[in-house]
This record gives C-alpha cells, sequence and structure tokens, in this order.
C-alpha cells in the first residue's frame, strides 16, 4: 500500500501549552519536489515531523495515502535531518543500519550499501567511523543512508543549513538523483535561492500556518498570499 | 615507627613471594566480586537501558529510587540479607549462610542500582541523540535496545567498573554474611579488618596495597576506556 498521497486535514499542535501549527490542511501527491519554505520558526519542520510521524498531532489527522494509522508504512519514508544522526558506528554500518533495522539480509544489504555510499562518493570512507566525517560527508550519509531504503517519500529537513556551497551543491545534486529515481520529495528550506534551485512546488509557512501550496513557478513570479510576496521581497514583518 | 617499617617490609615480602595465604585471599575476593558484578551487569545494563527508552508511568520516581539506592550502607544490605539466609529466614533452607554465594548475593544487591543507575545515564544521553533518527527507521523497541547497548558500550564499561570497584572494596555485607571465616569467606577487606584489631600489620598491609593498586588500576582503566571512544572527534 502506498502513504500517497499524504494529506494533513486541519492539523494542529500545541507543545506545552503553545500553539506552534495551527489548522493545517494540505495534500502531496507523487511526483513533484516539494519544498517547505518559510522564515526560521514559522513550523516547517514541524509540519514535516507530523508528515512523517514522527510526531501525532493536536487536533486533526494526518493521512497516508488514506490510512490515518503508519504503522508499516513509516518503512517506505525516509527522513533526513537538520543535523545528521550518525550512528558510532563505521560509514558503512551507517549506512546499512535502516535496513538491517527493515530486516534485509546481510548478503542483499552489503550490495545495496556499497552501491549508494559509491553514489553520494564515501565508497573509500567506509570504513571509518562516521563521527569523524567532515559535515558535508556526515549528511551526505545521512542521505545514503536514507537512499539505500528506496523510500517512496524522502522528508529532508534543512539538509544543507550547516554546510559550504560545495557540500550544499553536492547535497542538492543527491536529491536531484533520487528524486530522478522516483521519490517524492519532501523538504523544508528557509533560503530562498535553494527553493529557486529545487523547487516544483512550494509550501509557504508562516506563523504555524500554511499561507500558500503553489506551483513553483507560479510562487516565485505572483505569489498568492501577502506574507510569501513580502518573503520574497525580503521585508517579512515578524 | 620502627614497628610500622618491619611490617612494611614483611608485608613486601608476603607479596614478592606469593604468600599462598595472601594468594588465596586474593582469588576468592576477585571470585566473590567478579561474579557479583557479572550478574549485576545482566541485570543492570539491560534495566538502564528499558529505562531510559520505555516510558511507562512511574519510570521518573522509578529512576530516582535507583539513584538512591546506590548510596545502600553495606552493613543494613549485609543484615538484610543476612536475615532472608538465615537458618529462621525464608530463604535458610538453602543454607547459603556463611559461604561465597551469600557473599555474592550481597554484594549483586549493593551494586545493582550502581550499575542500573549509572548505564541509565549513559543511555538516556545516547537515545535522546538516537531517537528521532531511529523513530524514522520503524525501530521497535527491542531494537532500539539493542542500538543503544551496542553503541554505548564503551562507556558502559565505566559505568560496570564503578560496580566493581564499590564490591571489591566493600566491608560491611560481606562481613556480616560471610562471616570471614579462614579459608572459606575471608576476602581482602574483611581480611584486613581483621588483621589490624589483632594488631597483626603485616597481611593486613600487604592486602591494602594490592587493593589499593586494584582500585588505581580500575579507575584508570574505565578512564582509559572512555577516552578512548571518539566521542569529541568530528565536525
Amino acid at each position: 500500500m502506498p502513504s500517497l498521497p499524504l494529506s494533513l486535514e486541519n492539523v494542529s499542535l500545541s507543545i506545552g501549552g503553545a500553539s506552534l501549527i495551527e489548522d493545517v490542511s494540505l495534500t502531496l501527491h507523487h511526483g513533484p519536489r516539494t519544498i517547505i519554505l518559510g522564515a526560521n520558526g514559522a513550523g516547517k519542520s514541524l509540519i514535516l515531523r507530523l508528515s512523517h510521524g514522527l510526531l501525532g498531532p493536536t487536533r486533526g489527522s494526518v493521512r497516508w495515502g488514506g490510512a490515518e494509522r503508519l504503522g508499516p508504512l513509516r518503512r517506505r519514508q525516509a527522513m533526513v535531518f537538520q543535523k545528521p544522526i550518525m550512528l558510532r558506528r563505521s560509514t558503512r554500518a551507517n549506512a546499512g543500519y535502516g535496513l538491517k533495522i527493515a530486516g534485509m539480509p546481510r548478503s542483499e544489504r552489503e550490495a545495496r550499501v556499497a552501491q549508494v555510499l559509491e553514489r553520494v562518493g564515501l565508497a573509500r570512507l567506509a570504513e571509518r567511523d562516521a563521527r569523524v566525517l567532515s559535515g558535508g560527508e556526515q549528511q551526505k550519509l545521512a542521505l545514503a543512508r536514507a537512499w539505500a531504503l528506496d523510500p517512496e517519500i524522502m522528508f529532508l529537513d534543512e539538509p544543507t543549513a550547516n554546510l559550504d556551497p560545495t557540500a550544499t551543491a553536492a547535497v542538492e545534486a543527491i536529491v536531484n538523483e533520487i528524486h530522478a529515481g522516483g521519490a517524492k520529495i519532501v523538504m523544508t528550506t528557509q533560503s530562498l535561492s535553494q527553493a529557486k534551485r529545487l523547487a516544483d512546488e512550494v509550501i509557504f509557512v508562516h506563523r504555524g500556518r500554511v499561507a500558500e501550496q503553489t506551483p513553483a513557478d507560479e510562487f516565485f513570479a505572483n505569489p498568492r498570499s501577502a506574507e510569501a510576496a513580502a518573503f520574497l521581497k525580503g521585508e517579512l514583518a515578524w | 615507627m620502627s614497628e610500622i617499617l618491619s611490617a612494611f617490609s614483611i608485608a613486601f615480602d608476603l607479596i614478592v613471594s606469593l604468600d599462598r595465604e595472601l594468594i588465596e585471599i586474593i582469588r576468592r575476593t576477585f571470585l566473590v566480586s567478579l561474579s557479583a558484578v557479572a550478574i549485576a551487569t545482566l541485570i543492570g545494563l539491560p534495566a538502564g537501558a528499558v529505562l531510559a527508552v520505555v516510558r511507562f508511568p512511574g519510570r521518573r520516581a522509578l529512576v530516582i529510587l535507583i539513584n538512591a539506592l546506590m548510596g545502600l550502607p553495606p552493613v543494613v544490605v549485609g543484615l538484610v540479607i543476612y536475615l532472608v539466609l538465615s537458618r529462621s529466614g525464608p530463604l535458610g533452607f538453602m543454607g547459603l549462610m556463611f559461604s561465597p554465594t551469600a557473599m555474592i548475593v550481597a554484594q549483586c544487591v549493593l551494586i545493582v542500582p550502581i550499575v542500573t543507575a549509572l548505564s541509565h545515564q549513559v543511555l538516556r544521553e545516547l537515545y535522546e541523540e538516537y531517537r528521532e533518527q531511529l523513530c524514522s527507521f520503524g525501530a521497535t523497541l527491542p531494537q532500539m535496545i539493542l542500538t543503544i547497548l551496542w553503541d554505548g558500550r564503551r562507556n558502559l564499561v565505566t559505568s560496570v567498573m564503578a560496580g566493581f570497584g564499590r564490591a571489591v572494596a566493600e566491608v560491611g555485607a560481606v562481613l556480616i554474611v560471610g562471616g570471614n571465616i579462614a579459608g572459606v569467606t575471608r576476602v581482602m577487606t574483611t581480611t584486613i579488618a581483621l588483621e589490624t584489631s589483632k594488631g597483626d600489620l603485616a597481611l593486613a598491609l600487604a592486602l591494602g596495597m594490592i587493593l589499593v593498586v586494584t582500585a588505581i588500576a580500575l579507575n584508570a582503566s574505565a578512564f582509559l576506556v572512555g577516552d578512548a571512544a571518539p566521542a569529541r572527534q568530528g565536525g
């Protein structure tokens, strides 16, 4: 069973009495690279975590292909975090960890791991402790680890926020390759230029609400919401 | 003063000549304390991991209790085990009183809270770091527990060594339940206490030196093992 289309229906999220996400409804379909754009603290990461089922909504519901329980569908999704979470293991063991959890036999796993490490350019560092890799290498490893799962949806939470321009370009190229392989891309960013480079569709988030969900061309030329227009002009009132 | 010096020189002789009584006491000490720490590890590490990963009502209270139990006074533990194992006690029929087994039980009770509480601290931190990624992979609770136990193994060595250090240096509990019987239940600490009170300082000093060296070596190696983990590296 597929986990797309993924829909949030009137989703609100409060943590410790603070209302962080308010009445968000949106649907994600197979195909376009969806970029969730917004300022710091707008709620982008929370919407991503709600979509991946890492957080449960306080009100409203999240549906994956119509199902309200994620269950085994979780294994059809993968997520890459802003600060890559490196297990205290080798690069190779990190890349294969998700497959191991999913119960793939060792022989199949080894081939798949070698393939993804090659694709992200980390094959020669396979035996190194993942925690001594550079920031850019760690993020590539996190991408390889997620890619190894061959997910239907790949969630990426500001994956380049801590990276230099070269590493950023490398990460973006990998994201495009993963997309070309058939995965749905859902990625947050606060960078307008990155959104312009990657987006097929933009979801603009402002103060815990979705201001608009618009095809990229239209969004950058002619945003529907006043908040997005202000953000594009670099003068979003906060 | 010369009395103390001569005690020192006899003590050295005992160690250098590998005195039979001395060796026997050291052997028994390690047998008892290593057994206790092995059992405490089998209980404490999984318990610490479960407390770090599983959310259940009363978890916080249990963590506080276990931390508080780290300070259990050994003589009181000895007394309680004595009551349980003595002939009229609930487990008296097992005939374990004044045996090395009783000493292992007593040390175990003393150090299970230590191994559990210290490993919980280590694993809690690791789990907080890993949690979202493990959830994202759809890891089950047993998979999460095994992952943090494996990845935290270097730091867990420190928890286990702290337990061993406490067991091997403790005197009150093993004195009560072991009875300090020569050739049967006499260990380093109880021998030191006895020989010192008899005024026979040589054997006490020899054992004291070995105990100090053991404790220092233990803490040094715990530090080295923890330090070898490349936790502070990476960017």
